[in-house]
């Protein structure tokens, strides 16, 4: 077995669970070594040990610079410097895409995106969904290249190893010239309160067929009465009535709840994606020709302006 | 100043098409069009020059495909580098950079931008890795974009809201969907469109090696195409004012409440 490289990202000293996914695939793959951009590897080398990772290799702290320029350049000098990947895999968020992009020119390798299982048959093959998910590629690399993966989130599922804490080590980050010119200057956190839309047992997610923002307000009022979180296909975050962080889709959120219940969304390839993984659907549409039918275990034909306030005061009235 | 869109032409996502077997790649024997995702890349240029500068889009396409260029000339970009050489059939998303780099750098823009990703291929690592051939800084996922004092402002979307990002230029930048609205071409534009200039270029122009490319190039083989295991839809019914008793029912046989 080889080493397999996998980006870690944590926010407040937290591990993200795309990261705990993708160490729990790595470990069946061979021994596991975090990469990590940021000020506090110490802090979370506890949790990625005990979720299979041996090492951390971390930059320490970016000043403000972006990690994929810089986390590209300090893996690509340190396989220069005679480290040996077998395979690197990060997830698909917006770092984990930067950073396997620009790693991909450094070591002229090539990247396959999308991947939602990953199998050793003699060098790793990587399974990725096409049109919506109806057929299935694997892909193999042919070159001699570390091959580099980029992971859908909840392709695999999180699980601790029991391993000890992971043993931190520097990793380098060169002179990045013009490349690193990017820089934060603020951040800002638009979450929600309740459970987090790709943890949530329940999502309630509107589209379209709300009519105008003021109506999402029965979507969130939904979700808070069955415990969950609400959610949004990409039509309404584009024309603003939500914001980014509550699509669910190709371009979205991942999620995979015991329940979900779309409303007045009629199941774009770019939606379904995102959550035909849920264990069961419900879908209220006003056209019966709805994509979104196809897929859902009960299917409700009718006006969600209707059926939503019945429903609301029905489950108010218990 | 002078922008850059790259923009890809799909067939119409309405009507997906699907693998070819026989070659591994996607059909295309269907006329393409403008990836929707690229209009918003298309209309931010046209914003951030204003009249005073220039929008050249670049793309690479098979048989010469200038239909969704047409599209956004019409829009009001004043020219076009297309890229189409049967030796790219093939191409993976490292290729495809490496061409339209190479493309790029013909134009010598002041800034890059891009979709975050196409609508077909949804890699999403294409703006980034031409960032990085062209030695260049970049800010993806941009959700709003200014330019001033020779640099960009750019406000990047993040898993759990934005951050604000600052960039000197010249530089990339992807946006998202939704970060401005698409302007329809008006009669005036679709007429004044199909004069205006389209450089079409093979790989040789480009003076890159052709083994960089097509499916030489992306050293991956497809070992296997296969269909998913399908999702079976349950009942579908009519609501007739019971609509919401029927989901209560469902929900207390999952035990959800």
């Amino acid at each position: 077995m080889g080493t397999i490289w996998v980006h870690a990202e944590a926010t407040d000293g937290k591990v993200a669970t795309m990261t705990l996914e993708l160490l729990a695939k790595a470990r069946e793959l061979g021994d596991v070594e975090a990469i990590y951009a940021g000020a506090d590897g110490d802090v979370i080398a506890a949790e990625l040990g005990a979720h299979g990772a041996a090492k951390v290799l971390s930059t320490g702290d970016l000043a403000g610079g972006l990690v994929g320029p810089a986390l590209a350049a300090a893996m690509a000098e340190a396989i220069a410097g005679g480290a040996t990947p077998l395979a690197i895999m990060l997830g698909t968020t917006q770092d984990g895409r930067d950073t396997a992009g620009r790693l991909a020119v450094k070591l002229d390798a090539p990247v396959i995106t999308n991947i939602v299982e990953l199998d050793d048959d003699g060098g790793l093959v990587g399974t990725e969904p096409v049109f919506g998910g109806v057929t299935n590629v694997k892909t193999k690399f042919t070159s001699d290249k570390p091959g580099i993966f980029l992971i859908r989130p909840k392709s695999f599922a999180a699980e601790p190893s029991g391993g000890s804490a992971a043993a931190v080590e520097a990793l380098a980050v060169p002179d990045l010239g013009a490349t690193g010119g990017a820089k934060v200057s603020n951040r800002f956190i638009e979450e929600s309160d309740g459970p987090k839309l790709d943890e949530a047992g329940v999502v309630v997610s509107g589209g379209r067929g709300l009519g105008e923002a003021e109506k999402y307000q029965m979507i969130e009022d939904l979700a808070k009465a069955l415990g969950g979180a609400a959610g949004a296909s990409r039509a309404i975050v584009d024309a603003g009535w939500v914001p980014y962080s509550y699509q669910v889709g190709q371009t979205g959120k991942v999620v995979k709840p015991d329940v979900y219940i779309a409303c007045g969304i009629s199941g774009a390839t770019q939606h379904m994606v995102g959550m035909k993984g849920s264990k069961t659907i419900i879908a209220i549409n006003k056209d019966p020709e709805a994509p979104i039918f196809s897929i859902a275990d009960l299917g409700i034909i009718g006006d969600v302006h209707k059926v939503l306030p019945a429903l609301l005061e029905a489950l108010s009235a218990r | 100043m002078k922008v850059v869109v790259c923009v890809k032409q799909i067939p119409d996502p309405a009507d997906p098409g699907e693998m070819d077997p026989g070659t591994k790649t996607l059909k295309r024997d269907v006329k393409l069009i403008l990836d929707e995702s690229d209009s918003y890349g298309v209309e931010m240029a046209l914003q951030l020059v204003d009249g005073d500068g220039e929008v050249v889009l670049v793309s690479m396409a098979p048989n010469n495909e200038v239909n969704g260029l047409r599209t956004a000339l019409a829009m009001g970009a004043d020219s076009a580098i297309l890229v189409s050489d049967d030796a790219l059939a093939g191409t993976d998303a490292l290729g495809t950079a490496k061409v339209l780099a190479a493309a790029i750098q013909r134009a010598d823009p002041d800034l890059i931008l891009a979709a975050t990703e196409s609508s077909d291929g949804y890699t999403g690592t294409v703006p980034e890795m031409i960032a990085e051939i062209l030695s260049l800084p970049s800010v993806t996922f941009a959700k709003e974009v200014a330019v001033a004092d020779g640099g960009v402002t750019v406000k990047r979307q993040t898993e759990a809201g934005y951050d604000d990002v600052t960039c000197p230029l010249p530089c990339l930048v992807s946006v998202t969907a939704g970060v401005v609205e698409p302007r329809y071409p008006s009669f005036k534009g679709i007429m004044a469109a199909k004069s205006k200039p389209v450089d079409e270029v093979g790989v040789a122009d480009l003076g890159l090696d052709p083994g960089a490319v097509g499916w030489a190039g992306a050293r991956q083989d497809i070992v296997a195409i296969e269909p998913a295991p399908a999702r079976g839809s349950g009942e579908v019914i009519e609501d007739e004012g019971d609509g919401h008793e029927r989901i209560i029912g469902f929900l207390e046989e999952l035990k959800v409440i």
